[in-house]
């Protein structure tokens, strides 16, 4: 047996649980109670992005049966990780349920969601795109990939 | 209404990312329904991920 320096593969699944805290000035957290995350789209022309730091209603959809914040993700699986060797391994977590905007008319075309925490004061998570949509008196429906370790929508991993 | 009079249109887009169907119904040449679902298949920035020690 023999030692390998390396960031524990635990440690990235825990990052997602906010159990671990290295700053002075972290929000508070409510001990086992996730917080509250929610799905906003954007149209194409908008520029949301890494430099995304909270949720903005400029340049979201607007329409028939759209609430401006979009909708709750649902987030009934708690974040996990795997190893994928001695020195690498993979945090990640995948709503558990699909997104899906129903009997809405959104006009102008979309091609991004944001997904955002609104239980802290709407800081970004993750933006996601797709090819360029636009819904008339129907359902959007954005289904998640697996909650794998190479599919799964949000993923921490170490090489 | 008589569903014989809409004219019915379905398309999809298959690539890394993605895979989305949309369906779409036209009466007398107007867009009267769409729908699409998107089934996300990977986050291709999360590929870019990677902690390090220093």
């Amino acid at each position: 047996m023999s030692n390998t320096q390396s960031m524990c593969t635990s440690f990235l699944g825990e990052l997602l649980s906010a159990t671990h805290n290295f700053s002075s000035s972290n929000p508070a957290h409510t001990a086992n109670t996730a917080d509250t995350f929610k799905a906003a789209l954007y149209v194409t022309t908008a520029t949301i992005n890494a430099a995304t730091t909270a949720y903005s209603a400029t340049n979201e959809v607007s329409g028939t049966g759209y609430t401006a914040g979009g909708i709750a993700v649902t987030n009934a699986t708690n974040p996990t990780s795997t190893n994928s060797s001695s020195t690498a391994g993979v945090g990640y977590w995948t709503p558990s349920g699909n997104l899906v905007y129903s009997t809405v008319t959104l006009t102008t075309a979309f091609d991004t969601v944001l997904i955002y925490n609104s239980t802290q004061s709407n800081k970004a998570v993750s933006v996601h795109t797709f090819g360029s949509q636009t819904i008339t008196a129907g359902t959007f429906t954005l289904t998640m990939p697996s909650n794998t370790t190479t599919t799964a929508l949000l993923r921490l991993s170490t090489t | 209404m008589d569903d014989s009079l809409l004219e019915h249109k379905q398309g999809s887009i298959d690539n890394d990312v993605e895979y989305t169907t949309w369906d779409e119904y036209y009466l007398d040449g107007e867009l009267v329904h769409r729908s699409a679902h998107v089934t996300l298949k990977k986050s291709p920035f999360s590929d870019l991920f990677a902690a390090s020690l220093g």
